[in-house]
C-alpha cells in the first residue's frame, strides 16, 4: 500500500517533457474515465435526483409532476408496514452480517489448517454465491415448510415432537430469511478471510510461536487483528447485500405471514409497481438510499484517508 | 360454424374500412403483441384458440407471457414498456386499472368494432361499464369469474357426516365435524390476496351486499369502522381455527389439491379453482362439490379478466381491432372459459357444454344482476384502485396473522387505509 | 501458517477429527439445497412426496431434464428453457466483456494516472454499486425508450454494463493500487503512451483480477431477474425469466421434478464457473481486491 504514495511522481515527471503528444497523453486518462463518469452522473445521480423529485409528487401508476411537498414522507412515517419493514431490516441485516462474519472467519481458520481436499470444501462453501434465489427459492421454501421439509423429514425419522416452523410463525419468519441469506453469502466471506489469512506474513506467526503463545491466543491477538481490512470489506459487501435483499424475500416468504417478514426493498417494489403509488415508493427508496449513504460515507472516508496516509 | 362466418365478416370489415392497402398488409401478417399471464396449461391452451383465430385471418400473434404473483410481474413489465414508449398491442388489465391507464391517455378506442359487433347489446351493462373509458370501449372482456365459491370434497363431507354448509354457522359446525373426523376443515394459503378473498366472502355473508357495497366499493368510513365490520372481522378470524398451521405462503392451487386429495374438506376460492379439479379428472357435482360461499347465495362477487388495447397505429392497429373482435367470438369464449372455470362474458351463449358449477354461475350472474346482488370483488382489484386495495390487504392480512390485534383496531386501520390512499 | 499444527499427540489427533467433523458438517449445510434439487430433478413425479426430500430416487430418470430443456410449456410456447438459455448467453457474454474492459481501463487510469479529483471521482462512481435496482427501473425504461433500445438485447446489455462498471472499476482499481508504480514511471520516462503501458505492463499481470471481475459479473448478470424481466421482449427474455415463468405456472399436478431440472439448468453455467474457476477466484481476491 505504501507504493501508492509514489503515484503522484510520474505525472510531474511527464509534465516536464510535455510535447504535443504529451498533451494528449495527459488528457487520455481523463478521456478514458469520462464515459464512465458521465454514465455514473446520469444513470446513478440523475436517476436518484429523478426519484427524489418523484417522491415529492403524488405520482400513482406512472410518474406525474404534481408536487405535494413532503406529504409522501409523512404518509410513509405513518405506515405501519414501513416500520415493520425497517425494523426487519435492522434485525435481518444485523444478524446476517454478524453470523456471516463469524461463520466465515471460523470456516476460514479451520480450512487454513492444511486440510485434505481443501479445494473441494472451499468450492462447496462458495458455490451458493453462484446461485440466485430465483433458482433456489423453490427448494428453500420446501426445506423450511414444516409440512414438507426439514420438520417433516426429522419427524419421519421418529422424532415426533421436532419443531421447525419458523416460516409460518409471524415472529420468527424473518429469521428464516437470515438462514437462507447466510447460506448464500457466508462462503464468500470465508473466501475473503481465507485470502486474507494466506496474505499474512509467516514470520509474524513464527515469532509469536517462539514466544510460546498458544494457538488460540495467536489467532486472537495476532492473526485476527491483521484481518481488519478484510472485515471492513466484508461488512461493506454484506450490508449492501442486506439492503438490496429482494429475491430472497419474494422467493421464501413473500413477505408473510401477513407482512411480518417484509423488507424495505420489497416494500418499495410493492408500492411503486404493484400498488400504483410511485410517489410513496420513491419516498421509501430515498430513505433506503439514505441508509446506504450512512454506511458508505464512513467507508469512503476511511478508504480515502488510508490512501492518503498509507 | 364460426369458421365459416369469419372470412365473410372479415371481408366486410376490410371493405368497410376501405383500405385496399391493408389487404396487402394482412397478407404479410400484421402482428399483435399480447402481454398476459395465462400461463397455466389449461389457460394457455385456451389462449391458443385466440391465436389460431387470429392466424386464420392472416394476423400474427406474438405471445408475451409473464408468470407470477397474480400478474404482479407482468404489471411491472407493462409499466416499463409504457415508460419506454413501446407498449404491447394488448395487455391483460382489469377493473379500475383500465381507467387509470385510460387517464394516462395510453389506451386506444375500440368504438368501431364495438359498434359493428353491437357490444352494447351483447355485453351485460355491469361488464360493459368496466370496459369503457370516457364512454369509449378501450378493453374487451374475456370472462367473468365468480369469487364467492365454496369447494368441497364429498367423501370428506360424508366421512364427517355433514352437508354442504349454506350459512356461516353451518360452516363452523361442519368444520368442527370435519376436524373430528381427522381432516383439515378448510384448505387455505396464507398469502395476502387469499386472505382478502376469504375476508370479502365473510363480509358479504355477515354484512349483506348493501353493506359490502358501502364498505368495499364506496369506502364509506362509517361502514368501515362500524360494528358490522368488527363483527365480520371477528368471524373472519375465527375461520383461522378451521385452517391448518402450515398455510403461510402456500399457493392457492396447492390448497385446492389438498381438497382434491382428500386431506382437506373445503376451500373458499374463486372459480379458477375448478381448473384444478378438472385437470385432476374430477366431475363437478359428483366428485367435487361447488356452492356459493356460505351465506352469500344471493350475491355474486365478480372478477372480470379483460384485454386492454394500447394506442397503436397502422397495421398493428388493424390487427388489434381484429383481436378485440375475436375475443368475443363464441369459439374463443367457450374454449377459454371451459378451461378457466369462469363463464363467458356474453350471456347469449349456449351453456350446455359447461359443467353444473358454471351453469349455476351463469344463472346466479343473471339473477343477481337483476336483483342487485352483483358486486365487484375487492380482493381481485375490481372494486377499488390498486393503492386502496393494497392498503386494505395490509390490514386484512396483518390482522388475520397477528396473535393479538383486536378487531376494533383492525377496523380503525381499515378506515385509515381507505382515507390515506385517497 | 504451516507450522501451527504439527505435533501429533492423541489430543491433537482428536482435535483433528473434530476439525474435519465440523468442516464436513458445514459442507452438508451448504450442500443440502443443491442435493435436494438434484435428487428431485431425477425422480419420477410419483416419488415426490412430503418428508422424503432427500431420499434417493428408486427409478432415476432424465426425462424431467429433457422436458425442462426442450418441451416444458410457459404460456403458449412449449419449447422449454433451452431457447432462453441461449438468450442469456447472448446477453451475458458481451456485457461481461465490455464491463470488464471498461473497469480495467478505469482502474488503470485511476491508479497510475492520478489527477486532481481522481479519488473523488472513484468515490462517486463507487456509489453505483449500492443503488437498489428497483429504483432505476422506471427511469431506465424511459431512457432506453429515448435511445430506441427498449425491449432489445442491446438495451439489456447496456443496462448491465452501466450498473456493472462500478464493481469492475472497484476490483481493478484495488488491484492496480498494489502493482509497483516504478515500472509505470520508468515506461513513462521512456516515452511509452497510456495504452502502451496498459498493454505491456498492467495487462500481463492482470490475470487474477480479470478472473475475479469476470466471475463476479458473469454471476451477477446471469442471475439477474429484475432487469431481464423489465427490459426484455418476448423473444429476448433471459433464462431466469423463463425459469420464473415455468415455476410459477400453476395448474394441476405441479411437475416439481421438471421445475427442479429447469432450476438446475439455469444454475449450471454459474455453478460450472465457480467449480472450475473458484480456485482462481479466491487467488484473485488474495492478490488484491480484499486488501482495499
Amino acid at each position: 500500500m505504501s507504493l501508492t504514495r509514489s503515484a503522484a511522481r510520474p505525472t510531474a515527471g511527464s509534465a516536464a517533457r510535455r510535447s504535443h503528444s504529451g498533451l494528449l497523453q495527459a488528457w487520455l486518462p481523463k478521456l478514458v474515465l469520462a464515459p464512465s463518469a458521465a454514465i455514473s452522473l446520469f444513470f446513478v445521480y440523475g436517476f436518484m435526483l429523478w426519484t427524489f423529485i418523484l417522491s415529492l409528487t403524488n405520482s400513482r401508476m406512472l410518474p406525474s409532476y404534481e408536487f405535494v411537498g413532503f406529504a409522501q414522507y409523512a404518509r410513509l412515517m405513518a405506515n405501519d408496514r414501513w416500520w415493520v419493514a425497517s425494523t426487519n431490516l435492522v434485525v435481518f441485516g444485523g444478524l446476517f452480517v454478524a453470523i456471516c462474519l463469524a461463520l466465515g472467519l471460523v470456516l476460514a481458520i479451520l480450512l487454513d489448517q492444511r486440510i485434505r481436499q481443501e479445494g473441494a470444501l472451499r468450492t462447496i462453501y462458495l458455490y451458493p454465491m453462484a446461485l440466485s434465489f430465483i433458482v433456489t427459492g423453490v427448494v428453500w421454501k420446501w426445506l423450511l415448510n414444516p409440512g414438507l421439509g426439514i420438520q417433516a423429514m426429522v419427524r419421519s425419522w421418529g422424532f415426533e415432537n421436532f419443531r421447525f416452523d419458523w416460516l409460518v410463525d409471524p415472529d420468527m419468519a424473518v429469521y428464516t430469511l437470515v438462514i437462507a441469506a447466510v447460506w448464500q453469502a457466508s462462503g464468500f466471506v470465508m473466501a475473503l478471510f481465507l485470502a486474507g489469512l494466506r496474505g499474512i506474513d509467516d514470520s509474524i506467526l513464527k515469532a509469536a510461536q517462539l514466544d510460546g503463545a498458544s494457538l488460540p491466543r495467536i489467532y486472537w491477538r495476532v492473526v485476527i487483528p491483521c484481518l481488519r481490512p478484510v472485515v471492513f470489506s466484508a461488512v461493506m459487501i454484506l450490508s449492501h447485500i442486506a439492503i438490496k435483499s429482494f429475491d430472497l424475500v419474494v422467493a421464501l416468504t413473500g413477505g408473510g405471514p401477513g407482512y411480518a417478514s417484509d423488507l424495505p426493498a420489497t416494500f418499495m417494489y410493492a408500492h411503486a409497481f404493484t400498488r400504483a403509488q410511485i410517489g410513496l415508493g420513491s419516498a421509501s427508496a430515498m430513505l433506503m438510499l439514505g441508509g446506504v449513504l450512512a454506511i458508505l460515507i464512513p467507508y469512503l472516508y476511511s478508504e480515502l484517508r488510508s490512501r492518503r496516509h498509507g | 360454424m364460426t369458421l365459416l362466418e369469419n372470412p365473410l365478416r372479415k371481408t366486410a370489415l376490410a371493405l368497410a374500412t376501405a383500405a385496399a392497402a391493408s389487404m396487402t398488409f394482412s397478407v404479410q401478417a400484421a402482428e399483435v403483441e399480447v402481454l398476459h399471464w395465462w400461463t397455466s396449461g389449461g389457460e394457455a391452451r385456451a389462449a391458443n384458440v385466440l391465436k389460431e383465430l387470429m392466424e386464420a385471418e392472416g394476423y400474427g400473434w406474438e405471445d408475451f407471457a409473464v408468470a407470477g404473483g397474480g400478474g404482479e410481474t407482468a404489471m411491472t413489465v407493462l409499466k416499463s414498456r409504457a415508460m419506454s414508449g413501446n407498449p404491447p398491442s394488448a395487455a391483460q388489465i382489469k377493473g379500475p386499472e383500465i381507467q387509470e391507464w385510460g387517464e394516462l391517455g395510453l389506451l386506444g378506442e375500440l368504438d368501431e368494432v364495438a359498434g359493428a359487433e353491437g357490444w352494447d347489446e351483447l355485453l351485460p351493462p355491469t361488464v360493459a361499464d368496466v370496459m369503457r373509458h370516457n364512454g369509449s370501449y378501450v378493453a374487451v372482456p374475456v370472462n367473468v369469474h365468480r369469487v364467492n365459491w365454496l369447494w368441497a370434497n364429498p367423501q370428506v363431507l360424508e366421512a364427517a357426516g355433514v352437508e354442504m354448509p349454506t350459512t356461516l354457522d353451518e360452516l363452523f359446525a361442519a368444520g368442527e365435524a370435519i376436524r373430528e373426523a381427522g381432516f383439515i376443515p378448510l384448505a387455505h394459503g396464507g398469502q395476502a390476496w387469499q386472505d382478502a378473498t376469504v375476508f370479502e366472502s365473510v363480509l358479504l355473508a355477515s354484512g349483506g351486499t348493501e353493506f359490502y357495497q358501502q364498505a368495499m366499493v364506496e369506502l364509506d368510513p362509517e361502514a368501515l369502522g362500524s360494528e358490522r365490520m368488527i363483527e365480520a372481522l371477528e368471524t373472519f378470524k375465527r375461520l383461522r381455527e378451521l385452517m391448518d398451521a402450515d398455510m403461510s405462503g402456500r399457493d392457492w392451487n396447492i390448497a385446492t389439491s389438498m381438497v382434491i386429495e382428500g386431506s382437506a374438506g373445503m376451500q373458499l376460492m374463486g372459480d379458477w379453482a375448478k381448473g384444478e379439479f378438472t385437470a385432476a379428472g374430477l366431475t363437478a357435482g359428483e366428485e367435487y362439490l361447488c356452492a356459493a360461499a356460505p351465506g352469500t347465495q344471493d350475491a355474486f362477487t365478480f372478477n372480470i379478466d379483460s384485454l386492454a388495447m394500447f394506442r397503436v397505429e397502422g397495421e398493428e392497429r388493424e390487427a388489434q381491432q381484429a383481436l378485440a373482435r375475436l375475443v368475443l367470438e363464441p369459439t374463443f369464449q367457450e374454449a377459454f372459459n371451459l378451461a378457466k372455470g369462469s363463464i363467458p362474458a356474453r350471456p347469449d351463449l349456449d351453456m350446455n357444454g359447461f359443467d353444473a358449477c358454471a351453469q349455476q354461475s351463469m344463472d346466479d350472474f343473471q339473477r343477481t344482476a337483476e336483483e342487485g346482488g352483483l358486486v365487484p370483488s375487492m380482493a381481485h382489484g375490481m372494486a377499488v384502485r390498486a393503492d386502496v386495495q393494497g392498503a386494505i390487504f395490509d390490514v386484512v392480512t396483518n390482522y388475520f396473522n397477528s396473535r393479538d390485534m383486536a378487531a376494533e383496531e383492525a377496523a380503525r386501520r381499515m378506515v385509515n387505509a381507505a382515507q390515506a390512499a385517497l | 501458517m504451516d507450522n501451527v499444527i504439527r505435533r501429533r499427540t492423541l489430543g491433537a489427533r482428536l482435535g483433528r477429527a473434530t476439525l474435519y467433523a465440523v468442516l464436513l458438517l458445514a459442507a452438508l449445510f451448504y450442500l443440502l439445497p443443491l442435493a435436494v434439487m438434484l435428487v428431485t430433478s431425477v425422480k419420477p413425479l410419483a416419488e415426490i412426496t412430503p418428508g422424503t426430500l432427500l431420499s434417493l430416487p428408486r427409478e432415476p430418470t432424465l426425462v424431467p431434464w429433457a422436458k425442462a430443456w426442450g418441451e416444458a410449456c410457459t404460456g403458449m410456447r412449449c419449447e422449454g428453457i433451452g431457447v432462453y438459455f441461449f438468450n442469456s448467453i447472448a446477453i451475458v457474454v458481451p456485457a461481461v466483456l465490455i464491463s470488464t474492459a471498461i473497469g480495467a481501463l478505469n482502474g488503470y487510469a485511476l491508479t497510475k494516472w492520478r489527477f486532481k479529483g481522481s479519488e473523488l471521482l472513484f468515490a462517486l462512481m463507487l456509489f453505483g454499486c449500492f443503488i437498489p435496482f428497483q429504483v432505476v427501473l422506471l427511469p431506465m425504461a424511459q431512457t432506453l425508450g429515448w435511445l430506441g433500445l427498449s425491449s432489445s438485447r442491446a438495451g439489456l446489455i447496456l443496462v448491465h454494463v452501466i450498473f456493472g462498471i462500478a464493481f469492475t472499476t472497484l476490483f481493478f482499481r484495488n488491484f492496480y493500487v498494489a502493482v509497483p508504480t516504478e515500472l509505470v514511471s520508468a515506461a513513462k520516462l521512456d516515452g511509452a503512451g497510456f495504452f502502451r503501458i496498459f498493454w505491456r505492463i498492467l495487462l500481463p499481470v492482470s490475470a487474477p483480477i480479470i478472473v475475479v471481475s469476470v466471475i463476479w459479473q458473469f454471476t451477477q448478470i446471469w442471475n439477474d431477474f429484475l432487469f431481464g424481466v423489465a427490459f426484455s421482449a418476448h423473444n429476448t427474455q433471459p433464462v431466469t425469466v423463463a425459469l420464473n415463468n415455468l415455476v410459477n405456472t400453476s395448474t394441476g399436478a405441479r411437475e416439481y421434478n421438471v421445475d427442479m431440472a429447469a432450476a438446475m439448468i439455469a444454475a449450471l453455467p454459474t455453478l460450472i464457473v465457480y467449480v472450475l474457476a473458484g480456485k482462481y477466484f479466491v487467488r484473485g481476491l488474495t492478490a488484491g481486491s480484499v486488501k482495499g
